[in-house]
């Protein structure tokens, strides 16, 4: 049986299609199942975040006990130029995150107050909406946003989307930057957004983030949202609070007591 | 099935210019070396300019890849015959700037290893998938259909039916491409200056002027060179093509300086403050865009003008003109303002260092080197008719 | 006829150096029967049979890193019943594994295997001991 060489040609194209459509169709169908978190499992979803005391935090000058502790629980590298810095936590005065919050008549004591900054750990995040690779994801059953080191290709597409500059990228190998190494957890490599994960290997050993645990003033509370009865939620309800930049509906789990 | 042997005849001046984009290629490719070695360090991007050149440049010549819809759609819908000689000219144009486009993607990765992570887990609510898949998708609707097109001119047939529709196809895809790379920045809640549901159809607007002013130069070029003649018609009906789209972008831009400018909404302003007057004592910037809006109304003039835009002089120079003011504008100016200030009113400048504008040169020359490649060989196609 | 003898001479060489990397290891003695790999003093059990983990410990650990770390699943029962910590460090190195060059970098380094960036991040014991600057 002769067979041309145009329809040999044809055959092994279709063939080909075949097979690379079927693996495509495995790929999609079965990238979100792996991708999407595991089910709750019949346990109720939480929603962990922060209160941030502010009355509580300015007691003491010059304090970043909540950012030293980070640094060192998480190998942070500390670079000397400041376009490189990678940081977790850390302070700024009160008009650069809440600029439009004081107006020339109500500047007030707060004015020049330095305010703990970090990973909101939003509920309806626009860095998730956009990582190409779900490198970063939000966890269903806690709602902690997620990063996944050995996933992300270092576009930076995140750190765009991020409205509040709580991401940092490793314009370079982070290792030499680091002054002591806590082999408890992993450093980073060059060309990988970080950001806070709310300490989320401590959570799983049983433990409070460190940034709240080194805080002597009590200022950082963390708890589950979704529980009324949870120390955030009361104080929440006790005194009014501050989010960042809330009508970009971002939604927020750290909250600020002013 | 190439053609590849047409484009290695040619004469002293032809190799020279080969050899010269070899040399840039290789530069850039020593300084991209560098960079995966030491990180992205290299370049003068920051925490809070995240992005820089090589987006930039991305987002610009994605812009460059659409506008071969400008000459595809009168020819293929529309019968325009004058655009006859030139519509592979446009669509070479395109697998050469989806090729940079690509490239320039990959260089900005900080782990360009992982760059098939993008596939290996599609992410169907992320623009940068759809950027990756559309990109990719013209790539190869382009190269068929140059393929196909020229192969069937060199055996003197009429080309297969089944391309038509392909052709066809590739029309919406282009828009498609360069609407994809706005949703990129116009969907993103924090970055107010590129908040505007206005940004895909400024894109649109200074594609189809950008692009075809490119094609423009390229056609007198290669008049200059290869004595090859696009026709006088067409490059009137080009430039016709270039005036629209430019006074579009032009009122486009316009439209968002009066919203930010009527409203006096602070997160709005400030962009175009930096950008035009400078913040916190850096105006870095301000000088490149007064060039671009200055090139700009220039051209306008150029081009507004019947008899200046016949002009064989004064054409060039307008095409030039647009050419460099929306380069400016949309690959500089668009990218930096953004970000800054930052989301926590951080005013960082972006300088782009010496291994980052070479890694830029070298892919310009890849794109380059590609489409004189291509152009060579359909020239030479052409010739043998 | 005449080129015979020009034309085996080149052979030789050719074969030579053709299948130089099989036999210049055993006549510098460089390369060794097999790695000298230091296993466990008190364990005698891995987390999983030793035929598996010699051929495929690479997708456990891939498997365990993809578990920990998007799905929060950190405990491994192992075929034995023994339940484990999912951590190459802390459980493979720290409990057993104690000396990575002695253990894993023989047969990495005897197979020419460069792939495992895992400790590109991950830190072994010995760097805290000598820390960077």
């Amino acid at each position: 049986m002769k067979i041309t060489r145009k329809h040999f040609l044809q055959l092994s194209g279709l063939g080909l299609l075949a097979v690379v459509g079927k693996k495509a169709v495995r790929a999609i169908t079965g990238a979100a199942e792996t991708a999407a978190p595991v089910a709750s499992r019949g346990k109720t979803t939480h929603r962990l975040g922060m209160v941030i005391d502010l009355a509580k935090c300015r007691q003491e000058k010059g304090c970043d006990a909540c950012a030293k502790a980070c640094n060192a629980a998480h190998n942070i590298p500390q670079f000397a130029d400041r376009a490189h810095e990678v940081k977790w936590i850390w302070n700024q005065p009160f008009e650069t995150v809440f600029p439009l919050v004081q107006t020339d008549y109500t500047r007030q004591a707060y004015a020049g107050s330095p305010i703990p900054l970090l990973c909101n750990h939003c509920a309806n995040p626009p860095c998730v909406r956009v990582c190409p690779t779900q490198a970063t994801w939000k966890r269903e059953d806690d709602g902690i946003v997620m990063m996944d080191w050995h996933r992300c290709i270092g576009c930076r597409y995140c750190m765009a989307a991020c409205p509040y500059g709580s991401r940092s990228f490793n314009w370079q190998d982070p290792r030499p930057a680091i002054a002591s190494l806590n082999p408890d957890f992993p450093t980073r490599t060059k060309g990988v957004v970080e950001k806070c994960n709310f300490c989320e290997e401590r959570l799983a050993r049983g433990q409070r983030p460190a940034c709240v645990e080194a805080c002597k003033d009590k200022a950082l509370v963390f708890g589950d949202l979704a529980d009324p009865n949870s120390e955030p939620r009361q104080l929440l309800r006790a005194r009014f609070a501050l989010q960042r930049e809330p009508e970009l509906g971002t939604s927020p789990s750290v909250y600020y007591l002013v | 099935m190439f053609m590849f042997e047409k484009a290695i005849v040619g004469s002293r001046r032809y190799w020279v210019w080969i050899l010269c984009l070899g040399a840039i290629i290789l530069a850039g490719f020593l300084c991209y070396l560098r960079q995966l070695a030491h990180g992205l360090a290299i370049t003068g991007l920051s925490r809070d300019v995240t992005w820089g050149l090589y987006i930039a440049q991305f987002t610009f010549f994605v812009g460059v890849a659409a506008s071969a819809v400008m000459v595809v759609l009168p020819y293929y819908l529309h019968d325009y015959k004058q655009f006859g000689r030139i519509t592979i000219l446009g669509e070479f144009l395109a697998v050469g700037a989806v090729t940079m486009c690509m490239l320039f993607i990959f260089v900005d990765m900080g782990q360009p290893s992982r760059v098939l992570n993008v596939m290996r887990y599609p992410t169907p609510w992320s623009l940068m998938f759809w950027d990756m898949v559309s990109l990719g998708g013209y790539l190869v609707l382009n190269a068929l259909i140059s393929l196909v097109m020229l192969s069937s001119e060199r055996k003197g047939v009429s080309p297969p039916h089944w391309i038509k529709p392909i052709i066809i196809l590739s029309i919406p895809w282009a828009v498609s491409i360069h609407t994809v790379t706005a949703f990129l920045y116009s969907g993103l809640p924090g970055r107010t200056f590129w908040m505007t549901a206005v940004l895909a159809p400024r894109f649109l607007a200074s594609a189809f002027a950008a692009g075809p002013a490119l094609l423009i130069l390229l056609c007198l070029i290669l008049r200059k060179v290869a004595g090859f003649d696009a026709g006088r018609e067409a490059i009137h009906q080009l430039g016709i093509i270039v005036t629209y789209a430019m006074v579009v972008n032009v009122f486009l831009v316009a439209m968002e300086f009066f919203t930010a400018f009527y409203s006096r909404i602070p997160e709005h302003l400030e962009h175009f403050r930096y950008v035009f007057l400078g913040l916190d004592g850096n105006y870095h910037l301000a000088p490149w865009m007064w060039l671009s809006a200055v090139l700009a109304l220039a051209a306008l003039a150029l081009l507004l003008v019947p008899g200046w835009r016949n002009s064989p002089r004064l054409l060039p120079v307008a095409c030039v003109f647009v050419f460099v003011s929306l380069w400016l504008d949309k690959g500089l100016g668009l990218i930096v303002g953004g970000f800054t200030p930052s989301p926590l009113g951080a005013v960082t400048t972006y300088t782009p260092t010496l291994p980052e504008a070479t890694i830029v040169l070298g892919v310009w020359a890849i794109g380059a080197l590609m489409i004189t490649v291509f152009y060579k060989i359909a020239l030479s196609v052409r010739e043998a008719h | 006829m005449r080129d015979r003898p020009a034309i085996f001479a080149g052979l030789i060489v050719f074969v030579g150096l053709f299948t130089f990397p099989l036999w210049y290891g055993h006549a510098a003695k460089t390369s060794a029967a097999a790695p000298d790999i230091k296993l466990p003093a008190q364990e005698k059990q891995c987390v999983a049979p030793l035929n598996y983990m010699r051929d495929s410990h690479m997708q456990l650990l891939v498997d365990w890193r993809e578990q920990v770390v998007r799905e929060n699943q950190r405990q491994f029962t192992a075929y034995n019943g023994k339940v484990y910590d999912k951590s190459l460090t802390r459980t493979c190195l720290e409990q057993c594994h104690t000396n990575k060059a002695e253990f894993c970098d023989r047969c990495h380094s005897y197979a020419g295997v460069s792939g495992p960036y895992c400790w590109d991040c991950h830190v072994e014991k010995q760097l805290t001991a000598r820390s960077a600057p």
